[in-house]
């Protein structure tokens, strides 16, 4: 049995699955007041006829970070940042007090210049004056050598609740974005971690001994103790929980648009061949840009309660939502209305739909029918042109080897998969558009909750190995090994694996669902004088997302 | 992040898989380095800055500057084609108004690469910015452009191609020739007939610091600029006037050459040598992106810098304010240089020897420049080489008069073909290329 639940902003579902079907689900609204209760009291619902010993594992998305960080909920942060030369760093200031120090790593991970501790601790001081209980470290070129961030952690420690270290969130290159990252770390480090404890405390009193993991952005999970460390890794795993729902009910291995087409908003993902498009650095929350690895997905302002205008003599569609749709009492004609018109929706008022649609037609000279159907079609033509946009970008998106520019991927959609409230009426009309099959589940309303429910543990990691300087680093594992100058692609590919394999099992995964796979590799021949002196080996390699088991439901259309 | 001044196209291509050969100092691993300072800094979360892929160049494309032989095809690699492509895509950005400005990172580089090529010379086999600026001119219409090659050795390729060309004024800052690779690049070499006193060479004394350079931009480059006008600037932007540089003896920083993009202001930069790949090249190019897209640059610093050793000398600065007093005022008196030196001829010739240094190769050249009232006039190259080719090639220029283009393939059909071993005619008017 695996539970699943995804909180969403207005509800929370929640699922039972065994051996691959769906035998409970439960849909609560949020209080936004108290998360956790939500959360709870939904599980409790869920469970309430079924044997709680039978329980696998739990897996929740949660809003926890994202509201504190999106609401303004946040700690405050003492934030210490060695920025060394380059592109002037006054914009990396986001903590509540801010120390810029000096010395400085370079590209190869050389120390140029050494720590002046006095200033740390001056920095420490005032952390402590202010209040300040969560701090972030974070130095340039710290995953090449993080020797500075681990000393000014062994100073702070002694005085400070929580301090995150830069290179420990992520092994890419990108220096603003791994101190945005570490600053919402230790943001949210609080909140997340009262979170956990009162969700330990209620399993414990209750007598559920699952293990629980954390759904991330990704759409694979963590351990709730990794999850406690790297809180922000929790944030924006909505979207995820959609993606993956959608590719659990509809399994492909080619190359396919997605759709979760909801109230106000469309949201858009890709796979290829099959496989998640991931973001190429990390996801935006709020006004900050991350290293926390996400599902590629844009969002549209366009749904079934989106506004309808007509501007110029063009049907305008979106991106504001304005209320519910007319035919619910709301104030302005929305494509439910025209769904409602065109009989393919029950509910609503069919009167105030067509009255709704009369008002547009009268401008555009249509009848009310041909009106509603314009309302579709228009949505199609928008949902088109956005994917088309998007995929230019995609395929263009920056290469740096010959091979890749002559003979690199594109994606071309073969099919197209969607979810959501308005997606079986706009079936058709996408089929059109795009000419190409689209397919929806049955179950699309509880897709979210399934797809948390079995999504895998994942995580990546980033291998350089310089053997010049004799060194093999993999920064968000710790990991600074000594290697011999006769290091080898094949040795360091190899030992990629094995701490890949290791870090995915401490993050809670299991050892026959281990998918691992190296996404980008390369040798470089590193000459001084007109001598080799080494070899500059660098690595990429992920658990590839995935599902825990295969869906045995409804395969619709 | 923080939005750029100017909005900033950059051709990021570093050929991670291309190198001349394993050891060269044209190799896989030369952009590594500036790709983890400009990944490391953030520079594509800098709102305004677009980075863009190389398209793929044609052969019409080098065609229209050069003379492979026997072939463009079997000159060139597929890396060429890119190196070329990225400039190109680096130029439809700012022409096509998608930004303000564009900087083509790309390998390997071209400014050594003549009209004819046999072979690679400097690590160079097709003129990528002239391939560009041709590309160019035949998209968007005539264009008036300047070039500004900053490149520590003298840009014998450009100076070649545009020898008679005077919509497009060439100056090259670099080591004196007599102490570096080419060996040209005198304040002699001063444009073909119909183009005289529109090549510019500034030899700078082995030693010359960030003072000198922006000493001769200042006095210099900067007021030729304004006299000529250009509708466009492209800096040839080598960085090999670094102090690390292992193969010049230059004390330019990555400050210096940030200063100078800012000062200069070129629509368009491409990226010729700079074998200082991990002390210099990140620092560089960092400085000059941000100088380009108007961003705060002062911070840009080397790990090794120090400001007291790499101050020029006395004796270094006053030779430079010579030279550059020497070189604008023959720019000043052009017309009457021309005068004095050219008089009243009707045809130009000049012999060359060149020497490919990267493929070992000898050519023996004649360039024959006609004088024709109504047009820059036709001209041809008689050429032979160490690997046995022995090739007649004749140019129609760009603003050719009817005569002159009747006499170009006149002469092409003429020229007895049991002379040579290739006969070539580029008629750039009609943008054809025929061999025989």
């Amino acid at each position: 049995m695996i539970v699943g639940l995804d909180m969403g902003g207005t509800h929370i579902d929640a699922v039972i699955i065994e051996d691959g079907e769906i035998i409970n689900t439960v849909k609560k609204p949020t209080d936004r007041g108290n998360l956790f209760k939500s959360i709870w009291t939904t599980l409790e619902e869920l469970l309430t006829d079924y044997d709680k010993s039978n329980i696998e594992r739990i897996n929740l998305s949660t809003t926890i970070s994202t509201n504190a960080i999106v609401e303004g909920k946040t700690s405050p942060v003492g934030m210490i940042i060695q920025s060394g030369p380059g592109i002037q760093s006054d914009f990396l200031a986001c903590g509540d007090e801010n120390i810029f120090i000096s010395g400085y790593v370079d590209h190869r991970g050389s120390v140029v210049q050494n720590l002046q501790l006095e200033e740390i601790e001056r920095g420490i001081e005032l952390f402590k004056q202010r209040g300040i209980d969560s701090c972030a470290v974070v130095t340039k070129f710290s995953t090449r050598n993080p020797s500075h961030e681990i000393a000014i952690r062994e100073l702070a420690e002694k005085h400070i609740n929580h301090v995150t270290m830069g290179h420990s969130m992520s092994g890419k290159l990108n220096f603003p974005r791994r101190v945005f990252t570490s600053y919402l770390n230790s943001a949210v480090y609080d909140t997340f971690n009262e979170f956990s404890d009162n969700i330990k405390k209620s399993m414990k009193r209750e007598g559920v001994d699952a293990p629980l993991y954390v759904l991330k952005a990704d759409g694979g999970t963590m351990n709730l103790s990794t999850a406690e460390q790297m809180p922000v890794e929790t944030i924006l795993s909505g979207p995820a929980a959609s993606f993956m729902g959608l590719n659990a009910m509809l399994r492909t291995d080619k190359d396919a648009l997605l759709l979760d087409i909801g109230g106000t908003t469309t949201d858009i993902f890709f796979l290829a061949d099959g496989v998640p498009l991931f973001e190429p650095l990390g996801i935006k929350i709020d006004k900050y840009k991350t290293l926390v690895r996400a599902i590629y997905s844009y969002s549209i302002g366009l749904g079934g309660d989106s506004s309808i205008y007509i501007k110029d003599g063009k049907m305008q569609i979106g991106p504001k939502r304005e209320g519910k749709p007319y035919a619910f009492g709301g104030p302005s004609p929305t494509p439910t209305d025209a769904m409602i018109v065109l009989g393919l929706m029950e509910e609503g008022d069919r009167d105030r739909a067509s009255k709704a649609m009369d008002k547009l037609g009268h401008v555009l000279n249509l009848s009310i029918k041909d009106t509603a159907k314009k309302v579709l079609d228009t949505m199609g033509e928008i949902i088109k042109h956005e994917v088309d946009e998007l995929l230019y970008e995609i395929n263009s998106h920056p290469v740096y080897t010959v091979k890749e520019l002559l003979y690199g991927k594109e994606i071309e959609p073969q099919v197209i998969n969607i979810i959501g409230g308005p997606a079986k009426m706009l079936q058709p009309t996408l089929e059109e558009k795009f000419n190409l099959p689209c397919y929806y589940p049955e179950n699309y309303h509880i897709a979210n909750a399934v797809g948390a429910a079995l999504a895998k543990t994942t995580t990546e990691i980033t291998m350089v190995a310089d053997t010049a300087r004799g060194i093999l680093s993999v920064p968000e594992l710790e990991v600074y090994e000594k290697i011999s100058r006769n290091y080898t692609l094949d040795l360091a590919r190899k030992r990629a694996m094995e701490l890949l394999r290791e870090s995915a099992i401490s993050l809670g995964a299991k050892e026959e669902e281990l998918e691992l796979e190296v996404v980008e590799e390369s040798v470089f021949n590193m000459v001084r004088g007109f001598f080799t002196s080494g070899q500059n080996i660098r690595i990429k390699a992920q658990v590839k997302p995935g599902l825990i088991q295969e869906l045995r439901s409804d395969r619709v259309v | 992040m923080f939005k750029a001044k100017n909005e900033l196209g950059l051709v990021f291509f570093p050929a991670f898989d291309w190198a001349i050969s394993l050891t060269h100092p044209e190799r896989e691993e030369r952009l590594l380095y500036t790709q983890d300072q400009l990944f490391e800094e953030g520079i594509d979360d800098i709102e305004g800055i677009h980075f863009y892929n190389p398209i793929i160049a044609e052969e019409q494309d080098v065609q229209r500057v050069h003379f492979c032989v026997p072939d463009v095809r079997s000159r060139l690699t597929e890396s060429h084609f890119i190196s070329v492509g990225g400039a190109i895509r680096a130029s439809q950005a700012f022409m096509e108004g998608d930004v303000d400005k564009a900087f083509a990172l790309v390998r390997p580089p071209g400014h050594h690469a003549h009209r004819v090529v046999y072979g690679d010379r400097g690590f160079c086999i097709v003129n990528v910015e002239a391939a560009m600026i041709e590309r160019m001119r035949r998209e968007y219409g005539d264009l008036r452009v300047a070039i500004v090659d900053t490149d520590c050795h003298h840009g014998d390729g450009t100076q070649d191609i545009y020898w008679n060309d005077k919509d497009t004024l060439f100056i090259s800052f670099h080591q004196d020739g007599r102490t570096l690779y080419p060996g040209t690049g005198s304040i002699y070499e001063f444009g073909g007939p119909s183009a005289y006193g529109y090549n510019i060479n500034i030899p700078l004394p082995p030693g010359t610091g960030d003072e000198g350079f922006l000493y001769v931009l200042d006095n210099v480059v900067l007021p030729i600029l304004d006299e000529y006008k250009p509708d466009i600037i492209i800096n040839s932007a080598g960085q090999d006037n670094h102090y690390t540089d292992p193969i010049t003896n230059m004390n330019f920083t990555a400050q210096g050459y940030a200063e100078l993009n800012h000062r200069l202001d070129p629509d368009i930069a491409v990226l010729e040598g700079g074998y200082s790949i991990e002390g210099a090249l990140p620092y560089i190019n960092l400085g000059i992106i941000l100088a380009m897209a108007g961003l705060d640059y002062s911070h840009v610093m080397e790990p090794d810098y120090d400001e007291s050793k790499l101050r020029q000398s006395r004796r270094i600065s006053k030779n430079i304010e010579e030279i550059s007093e020497a070189v604008y005022n023959r720019w000043r008196n052009r017309n009457e240089l021309r005068q004095r030196d050219l008089k009243d001829a009707e045809i130009v010739e000049r012999d060359r020897q060149i020497f490919y240094d990267t493929d070992r190769i000898l050519e023996d050249q004649t360039q024959n420049f006609k004088v024709c009232k109504n047009c820059s006039g036709l001209n041809t190259i008689r050429s032979q080489s160490s690997t046995g080719y022995n090739i007649f090639a004749i140019t129609i220029p760009r603003d050719a008069c009817s005569k002159c283009i009747d006499d170009g393939y006149r002469l092409f059909r003429n020229t007895p073909s049991s002379n040579y071993s290739n006969i070539y005619i580029q008629d750039r008017v009609n943008d054809e290329f025929e061999v025989r």
